[in-house]
């Protein structure tokens, strides 16, 4: 299988931010990579650097056989781009803003009024398609920045956190409708701050922090590195926390993290840990006022791969 | 990239910014009415500025025409900041199209805008006593100019926008520059009576050029008010044309390449 997206030891910095560390990454034909990290990882940097945006200080760049660097013009002919701030025009109605984009594709007249309508047709949008966006929710712009993405049917795929921001209903449409182009063979890069979306729409997972990466492997083998589901539990009485720590530690896969009433202990099945846990106790007497399993979240990943939290390792770099 | 390419994606950006311009007209109705109010203030509150041999009207409809197209040029670098903080231009820079056709479209369709100012100029100068005493070919050449000034100013203000990180910095960034190019000129006053030092300024300014150039193909000079004797002000059509020429020459490929590195972030 060959590679269609390959970065080579990109890197960019911004004065003394390093917003990109000699990141090196490979996409498979017709798979789906999930770039996965916290606010400034370097994962809209890469992806801007990928999609012929931003040229890095050094380090080595193609997409479907194509340099990115050498020849940005025929690497944009072959990849559909959707950004994070969904960039539609607002005063266009959803059908002129898809039709400027197979013009500007040079897709030709009639053929881009066919794309643009069978893409509104596809994103349930066709209803509203001749109002100006402005007057659309959210998801609807999404879905339609998406479709723009998708108007020259490329075969490469550049999604930036496609889903940030989404109410939950929407952001489960927006995850069908990823999926069935996955189906159809897109190779896709794509970045998300949520473990949950890489878990759903990624074949690989490559968790980036501070422009490098720290890890990779599918959803399944990052979980197991990070102890699979958590068993939370909060104490009613402060003073048994130190019990509860000493009576439940030997049910986890690692060392509990103990916050104020709140015991977290990573465990590697979830509902035996959580019954053992529950057994004991009660034999013991102690009351609890909550306790329950909860999936690894991107915190969880980063704590136990960095040893740092989840939060904006770097400040975003500004307009250089 | 061919030219035909570059052409009908410039089109493809302007047919966009026309129909925005459609949909949002408060710009375009906003845009005309500020020369009404310069044109009614300056005939009305400066009318005792002296113009020797011609009424104030008709000498200085040619500075208005000039100073309001320039003020009209600070949109398109509005218009591009706007873009780049919507992250519409990243769109675009990742599309396989021309790389100045976003530019091309904007200045192109921002000219629709200095159209609609310029015919309500000319029917509010009229109005208030303003007269053209050339020939109808030449009247023609003197409106063509007028336009072709304000497409012009709009690639200055396009590298502007492009070079500036928010909306409101390419406001008053867009802004600022024009005040003393209009105002140590002949736009509003007879130059020879400005101060010696001001005067040798304002002699060289293109502002001045382009004003004596509408003038003459509008016929709204005077005898008794000469050109002074520099080469632009006694050539101002041609050195109109060279200026203008020098002005695209430089801001075409700047705005082109602050372009290419204009990013939302």
């Amino acid at each position: 299988m060959t590679d269609t997206i390959v970065a080579h030891e990109l890197v960019k910095t911004y004065g003394d931010v390093r917003a990109l560390d000699s990141l090196s990454l490979s996409v498979p034909e017709g798979t789906v990579l999930g770039l996965l990290g916290p606010n400034g990882a370097g994962k809209t940097t890469a992806l801007r650097v990928l999609t012929t945006l931003l040229r890095p200080d050094s380090g080595s760049a193609a997409v479907a056989g194509i340099d990115v660097l050498a020849d940005p013009d025929r690497a944009r002919e072959v990849i559909g781009v959707s950004g994070q701030n969904a960039a539609v025009d607002e005063y266009l109605t959803g059908f002129e803003n898809l039709d400027m984009i197979g013009r500007l594709y040079h897709l030709g007249r009639s053929k881009s009024r066919d794309r643009a309508h069978a893409l509104l047709e596809q994103f349930q949008l066709s209803e509203a398609a001749d109002r100006p966006a402005k007057t659309w929710s959210g998801g609807m712009r999404r879905r339609l920045d998406l479709a723009g993405a998708l108007v020259a049917e490329p075969p490469v795929l550049f999604l930036d956190e496609p889903t940030t921001g989404l109410d939950p209903r929407s952001r489960t449409d927006l995850w069908e409708v990823i999926g069935g182009l996955v189906q159809r063979g897109t190779t896709l890069l794509l970045t998300t701050q949520y473990l949950e979306e890489a878990e759903r729409l990624a074949d690989d997972i490559m968790v980036i922090d501070r422009g490098t990466a720290i890890a990779q492997g599918t959803a399944d083998e990052l979980k197991a590195k990070v102890g699979g589901e958590r068993l939370e539990i909060i104490a009613r009485d402060e003073d048994d926390v130190a019990t509860i720590v000493s009576t439940v530690s030997n049910l986890g896969s690692d060392k509990p993290d103990v916050g104020g009433r709140r015991i977290c202990l990573p465990v590697v099945t979830g509902p035996t840990a959580l019954m053992e846990a529950l057994r004991r106790l009660d034999d013991k007497g102690i009351e609890l006022n909550d306790v329950g399993l909860r999936r690894p979240t991107l915190d969880d990943v980063f704590l136990s791969l960095t040893g740092h939290a989840a939060e904006e390792s770097e400040p975003t770099p500004t307009r250089p | 990239m061919t030219l035909a390419m570059t052409a009908s994606d410039g089109w493809t950006v302007a047919r966009r910014n026309i129909f925005r311009m459609a949909r949002n007209p408060e710009v375009v109705i906003w845009s005309t009415i500020q020369p009404i109010m310069f044109i009614v203030l300056f005939v009305y509150v400066f009318d005792s500025i002296p113009t020797p041999g011609i009424s104030y009207e008709e000498y200085v409809m040619a500075g208005i025409f000039a100073q309001t197209v320039m003020f009209n040029s600070a949109l398109t670098g509005v218009g591009l900041a706007e873009d780049i903080q919507k992250g519409i231009i990243d769109r675009f820079r990742a599309l396989p199209m021309a790389r100045s056709a976003v530019l091309i479209g904007r200045t192109t369709s921002d000219l629709v805008n200095g159209l609609a100012q310029l015919a309500v100029m000319v029917v509010v100068g009229l109005a208030v006593g303003w007269r053209t005493s050339s020939s109808p070919l030449e009247v023609l050449a003197g409106l063509g100019l007028i336009l072709l000034i304000a497409y012009v100013f709009s690639w200055i203000s396009a590298a502007v926008g492009l070079s500036v990180k928010s909306v409101e910095v390419a406001n008053s960034a867009g802004f600022v520059w024009m005040f003393p190019v209009t105002f140590v000129s002949n736009v509003f006053v007879d130059i020879n009576q400005l101060t010696p030092a001001v005067r040798n300024i304002a002699i060289w300014n293109p502002m001045s050029a382009f004003v004596a150039a509408i003038r003459e193909l509008f016929g709204n000079t005077s005898e008794e008010i000469p050109q002074p004797d520099v080469w632009p002000l006694q050539n101002p059509v041609l050195a109109s044309f060279l200026w203008l020429a020098l002005i695209l020459a430089i801001f075409v490929p700047l705005s082109v390449r602050q372009y290419k590195k204009a990013s939302s972030r």
